[in-house]
């Protein structure tokens, strides 16, 4: 929640799912390396010379995960609403209502039914360009729609996280996201339905410390942010530099807080071998 | 030291003080005049406490002398015995936990602790919990569902500790457990935001049967200095961030978040620390109470539809 205006500040204007793009080629954030556009979506948005993962829009994400022609949108039906009347520098209400025209969804979230590599799943994915991924009432309530349907239909669910945490703007009720879509996740483990998590860059607040960190399996894309606290405040907190690679996923790895870090190309292949065994047991 | 919008109070106090000791000392009949003054104070108080904005509950709500978590404990919990450590990590001091008694029920409290002065401020990390604080509260609730002991948890918390070895202990995943942990309780749980409910750090012993929260504590997804800083860039907004943040005790109560409001004493409970906790304690013992008639798995059913229905969204129309 604290973080979004950081990330703002780190990426200012870029936008990888701008149906224009301003140029053709583009410039590797992490290499520097000159990459023709074309070249680095077909490469699922990562850097062909170093293997830096970037943010990837949803409809991308949608595509690499889902077989080809069996997503089928549950979301979008729902929509936010200013309940608290928040007006900062600019009211919720008119940021919200620019940011949906923008983004041709009501928030910061799709989900649907899908087959991953013929594995009947419920699939979420995270839009970190909506309002920077924050988790208000609509998104707690897809993930929750999405793990009661998931239930219902006997799928396995798969969240792709993105997300600077809580919706400020949506007050106490935002806050109670984290409640809500952990007690609806909870109906998952109670089916010995699998819930796999994927985190990806970035994934904080009171995201990470809600149903993104609840998935039987935790998978992370390399070199995701991924952390309660973002590094700004803790660097407010503590008054000195933090440690190379903190919060990234591999410390998170080597920490034992992920179960893996899957390189974008390999993570399809993976989810639908750890849903498959999760699936294998008595209990499914 | 008085807050900002206490002063005219304190300076009315004063004089009554001094003319008590003044008809003392001369040996006069000031009965009447102390009286009429004392009308005034009362009316000034209830005036000024109805009239507090949100930023100034935000100040009620950390004001020292407010009673703690563990003063709460002291006038509701009897035989209260403190259980240390989380088995892993260590024990974190910023997050009390034990066994007692209430109405001679045997219950599990968690208690997040503030300071009572900067020393013990220090010690318990301004009630700051890390993960082993978490993971302690995690133990504890795991003790209360097999020996059928209801949790009381007293939430009073800037927020989760953010630093260093919070994040590498995994602040977030711990969270997270203790929500999922606190939402399958087979037994009764009543949480009381007695003071600052700070975000996740606070919600993670907070996902309780019934959640009371005291008439002048707030309850917020960031605090209004964080989000000032971020929303208009300078955390000097903070009065403005709590207004657009809706984080008091009536706010909460229209939003759902919260079941019932606790009064506490006209001028707030660091005025009068022991009317504040007997009232709290009360309102707890009452909670409790109604909640001993359910059977276990109404008692889950009915936590997990409560917060399965927060929020407001607009759902297509027909």
């Amino acid at each position: 929640m604290a973080l979004e205006r950081w990330f703002r500040r780190q990426r200012p204007t870029r936008r990888d799912d701008d149906p224009s793009p301003a140029g053709l080629w583009v410039k590797c954030p992490a290499c520097h390396a000159q990459l023709y556009r074309k070249d680095l979506v077909a490469n699922l948005y990562v850097c062909g010379e170093c293997g830096h993962h970037e943010r990837m829009p949803v409809a991308a994400r949608i595509d690499m995960l889902a077989d080809a022609g069996t997503f089928v949108p549950w979301s979008g039906q729902v929509r936010p609403v200013d309940a608290l009347g928040f007006v900062d520098v600019e009211p919720y209400a008119e940021r919200l209502a620019a940011v949906q025209e923008k983004a041709e969804r009501p928030d910061a979230i799709v989900s649907g039914a899908a087959a991953l590599d013929g594995q009947p799943v419920a699939l979420a994915v995270m839009d970190f360009m909506f309002l920077g991924g924050s988790m208000g009432s609509v998104v707690g309530e897809e993930i929750a729609r999405a793990a009661e349907r998931a239930v219902e239909e006997e799928r396995a669910l798969v969240v792709v996280a993105a997300s600077g945490g809580a919706r400020m703007q949506e007050g106490a009720l935002s806050l109670m996201q984290m409640a809500k879509t952990t007690v609806a996740i909870e109906q998952l483990a109670q089916r010995r339905l699998p819930y796999v998590s994927v985190l990806t860059d970035p994934t904080t607040g009171g995201v990470t410390a809600s149903f993104a960190t609840l998935g039987d399996v935790i998978l992370a894309e390399p070199g995701a942010l991924i952390c309660f606290a973002g590094p700004r405040v803790i660097q407010q907190t503590i008054k000195q530099d933090l440690p190379a690679g903190f919060q990234r996923a591999e410390f998170l790895l080597r920490k034992g807080m992920v179960d893996d870090v899957v390189p974008r190309a390999e993570l399809k292949a993976r989810l639908a071998t750890v849903i498959a065994l999760l699936r294998s047991g008595s209990g499914g | 030291m008085p807050l900002p919008f206490e002063k005219p109070i304190e300076d009315l106090e004063a004089r009554v003080r001094e003319m008590r000791t003044y008809a003392e000392e001369q040996q006069v009949d000031l009965g009447e005049e102390i009286a009429l003054l004392e009308q005034r104070l009362e009316r000034l108080k209830r005036e000024t406490f109805e009239h507090l904005t949100r930023w100034q509950r935000v100040q009620v709500a950390r004001a020292p002398g407010r009673p703690t978590a563990l003063d709460h404990v002291a006038a509701l919990v009897e035989d209260f015995v403190e259980l240390h450590g989380d088995r892993t990590l260590g024990d974190d001091p910023a997050l009390v936990g034990g066994l007692g008694r209430v109405d001679g029920h045997g219950v599990v409290v968690l208690a997040q602790q503030k300071g009572r002065d900067t020393k013990e401020n220090i010690q318990r990390n301004f009630g700051m919990a890390h993960p082993s604080g978490y993971r302690k509260a995690m133990r504890l609730m795991e003790l209360a569902d097999r020996f059928g002991l209801a949790v009381v948890a007293l939430i009073d918390t800037p927020g989760a500790y953010p630093g260093v070895a919070a994040e590498e202990q995994g602040q977030a995943w711990v969270i997270a457990e203790s929500i999922r942990r606190m939402s399958r309780l087979r037994v009764p749980a009543v949480a009381v935001v007695i003071g600052e409910g700070g975000s996740g750090g606070a919600l993670a012993i907070g996902v309780a049967n019934r959640v009371l929260i005291l008439e002048h504590a707030v309850y917020s997804v960031i605090s209004p200095e964080s989000c000032a800083a971020i929303r208009w860039r300078d955390a000097a907004e903070a009065p403005r961030a709590a207004e657009a943040l809706k984080l008091t005790a009536g706010d909460l109560l229209e939003q759902g978040v919260v079941d019932a409001i606790v009064s506490e004493p006209v001028g707030g409970a660091h005025k009068d620390p022991a009317g504040a906790v007997a009232a709290t304690a009360d309102a707890v013992r009452a909670a409790l109470a109604d909640l001993r008639a359910l059977p276990p798995d109404e008692l889950v059913r009915s936590r997990a539809a409560r917060f399965r229905q927060m929020g407001r969204v607009l759902e297509p129309s027909a």
